[in-house]
């Protein structure tokens, strides 16, 4: 608090604080309450907007929703038989998304674990650096890895006929989320107190054991958060998987087809839809399903997590 | 023209051209430019909107007293208008037909002229170890479109050597593409490709593609060759002679898969509109034709201004 005038203070035995004092306080309550708020305004309100541009093509009579969510057929610009059917693309979006977190979780939190608890303060500080670094590369230059390097290194080890695939999209994608899963995840580890490692310890737990038995179940919450950002980035990522799934509208029958991501259609199909037209509307309604599925992610993860806490 | 109208790029030149007005209506003492006191109207073609708008652009700055106004519509649209007097010059892909000269005739006295500007020409690509030298547009259509047979390179009767699954690898473009609807017009009478093929956001990602695969099978315009893809001669129909996408044979019509790119005036073009004709013919204008994915027109074939 901002001192107040001495005199006050000098006579009174509780200081009575001056009337802008209190005033500035609530101001500043109410700021900060507001930002807090907005987070909420915000996804409320790309919400909104992102339904607004997609409502009208679904009160048209041509347009289905059963055929939009089932059906594999895309044809968006068509000249004789327009169908939208997004079912291939959302299970381009999960595969992809499911193999990188295959890949990503055990490497991530095995990271995470060896940063809290097993390495020498020098080499996590090197770790550390090197991780943000690894954050920090633009998802471009991933795709870019993934459609030269990686689509060559693949040809080569598997026979496949094309190198950009689920396969690439899931290696690049786990390379982009583990360093979200070990910075957050470290981090959870890290809030759990030493007061539980020094009991484990003094119970003989050997490191395994402590690391088993006590850190991870205690630090449960803060790496499921981990994972769940991780794949947050998996789902929403759209450069490096366009560049690196070979774009086909497909069902995929093996980690070697190709496929495409509701986030790759959009980045493609957008630039190029004549505004208000029917291609434009549903690309938009692409991306509320897109803005679902997170969000029954994040639902589920929260369920998970607070059936974990009852227990 | 089945082209849905690129209306985006118009808006955006609209937007340009509403900007500059304003501009120049704003500074009012003339700091400006000279105010444009020659109008250009250019109108037609949707495949050649994108590039007349470039031309227009540059052109501005070749010569800053004529404003190009540049519309699509389609090839129809714009000839339909030169022949009503409405615009300077028709843009269209396709040759003016005798029943629209004679219309010309009959409505303005003049005769409409030609002139070829460029080439929208697609090649298709196979791998260079493939042995296929040819195909048919019957053929493509089986491989590429919606209810095809085609899947093998066998079903062609293509053996490609130190291969085992020889599952033909489809490789198209991303539907908003304008080489991607060319395509379906021309190898696939309007038929919706076929699924599963990988759809790719470039000309050049094609080749790349094709060419870093042996079992693939791709188009893109001719200019984007390389060494490691073979260009396949294309054949109407089976028994007619395959043609390879070569500047002749896109020049004579004798290739499928390509078309003249022309503009129309009536009679001799004069003053401003023929200075315009002769710039978008010099190599300047050329360059343009050539940065736009088409095939420019060779400078021995090209008319003396």
């Amino acid at each position: 608090m901002s001192p107040d005038s001495p005199r006050d203070g000098a006579r009174a035995p509780r200081p009575v604080r001056p009337r802008w004092a209190v005033l500035a306080e609530r101001a500043l309550e109410a700021l900060i309450r507001l930002s807090g708020m907005s987070a909420i305004l915000f996804v409320a309100a790309i919400f909104f907007f992102v339904l607004r541009e997609a409502a009208p093509v679904l009160v048209k009579d041509e347009f289905s929703l059963t055929q939009f969510l089932f059906s594999t057929e895309w044809y968006p610009t068509s000249a004789s038989n327009v169908r939208y059917g997004t079912l291939a693309l959302t299970v381009g979006t999960l595969s992809v998304t499911a193999l990188a977190m295959a890949l990503a979780v055990p490497f991530g939190l095995g990271a995470a674990v060896y940063l809290s608890e097993f390495c020498a303060p020098r080499v996590r500080e090197t770790l550390k650096v090197t991780i943000e670094l690894l954050s920090a590369i633009p998802s471009v230059v991933w795709g870019f890895v993934g459609l030269t390097v990686m689509s060559r290194l693949i040809v080569s080890t598997t026979g496949a006929p094309v190198g950009v695939n689920v396969l690439n999209g899931g290696i690049i994608l786990a390379l982009m989320s583990v360093p979200v899963i070990v910075s957050i995840g470290e981090d959870a580890l890290k809030a759990v107190p030493d007061s539980y490692r020094e009991a484990g310890v003094a119970l003989g737990a050997t490191r395994w054991q402590l690391v088993y038995r006590v850190l991870l179940p205690a630090a449960r919450n803060g790496l499921l958060a981990a994972v769940l950002l991780g794949v947050g980035r998996a789902v929403g990522e759209t450069m490096a998987v366009l560049m690196a799934t070979g774009h086909a509208v497909h069902i995929p029958g093996s980690l070697l087809d190709s496929v495409r991501t509701l986030t790759a259609n959009i980045a493609a199909e957008l630039g190029e839809a004549p505004a208000g037209s029917d291609h434009y509307r549903v690309l938009f309604l692409t991306g509320t399903l897109l803005f679902l599925i997170t969000f029954a992610v994040n639902l589920t993860a929260d369920f998970v997590i607070r059936g974990v806490r009852r227990k | 023209m089945t082209r849905v109208p690129r209306s985006r790029p118009l808006t955006f030149f609209s937007g340009l051209v509403a900007a500059g007005f304003l501009v120049s209506c704003g500074g009012g003492s003339g700091q400006q430019a000279k105010p444009a006191n020659t109008v250009i109207q250019n109108k037609g073609s949707d495949t050649m909107v994108n590039v007349a708008q470039v031309w227009a652009e540059e052109y501005r700055k070749v010569a800053p007293d004529v404003e190009v106004e540049v519309s699509g519509g389609g090839s129809g649209v714009g000839i339909a208008a030169l022949l009503k007097g409405a615009v300077d010059i028709a843009n269209a892909s396709r040759d003016i037909k005798p029943s629209e000269s004679e219309q010309a005739a009959k409505n303005t006295g003049k005769q409409p002229l030609g002139f070829t500007v460029g080439f929208d020409a697609l090649a298709v690509y196979v791998h260079k170890d493939n042995p296929l030298t040819e195909v048919t547009l019957e053929q493509l259509s089986d491989l590429y479109s919606e209810g095809g047979k085609t899947t093998r390179w066998s079903e062609l009767g293509v053996q490609i050597p130190g291969v085992k699954d020889d599952t033909i690898v489809r490789v198209s473009r991303q539907s908003s593409s304008g080489t991607y609807e060319f395509f379906r017009e021309h190898a696939l009478g309007n038929k919706d490709f076929r699924l599963g093929s990988r759809d790719l956001n470039g000309s050049k990602e094609v080749v790349e593609l094709v060419g870093s695969t042996l079992t693939a099978i791709g188009y893109s315009g001719m200019g984007y060759a390389t060494g490691a893809v073979k260009m396949l001669k294309v054949a109407k129909a089976k028994g007619e002679p395959a043609v390879s996408p070569t500047v002749a044979g896109v020049h004579d019509k004798s290739y499928p898969l390509a078309r003249s790119l022309h503009l129309y005036t009536l009679g001799e073009p004069q003053g401003a509109v023929k200075a315009y004709v002769d710039w978008i013919l010099s190599d300047a204008g050329q360059k343009i034709v050539e940065d736009s994915g088409y095939v420019p027109v060779p400078p021995d074939v090209r008319p003396k201004p």
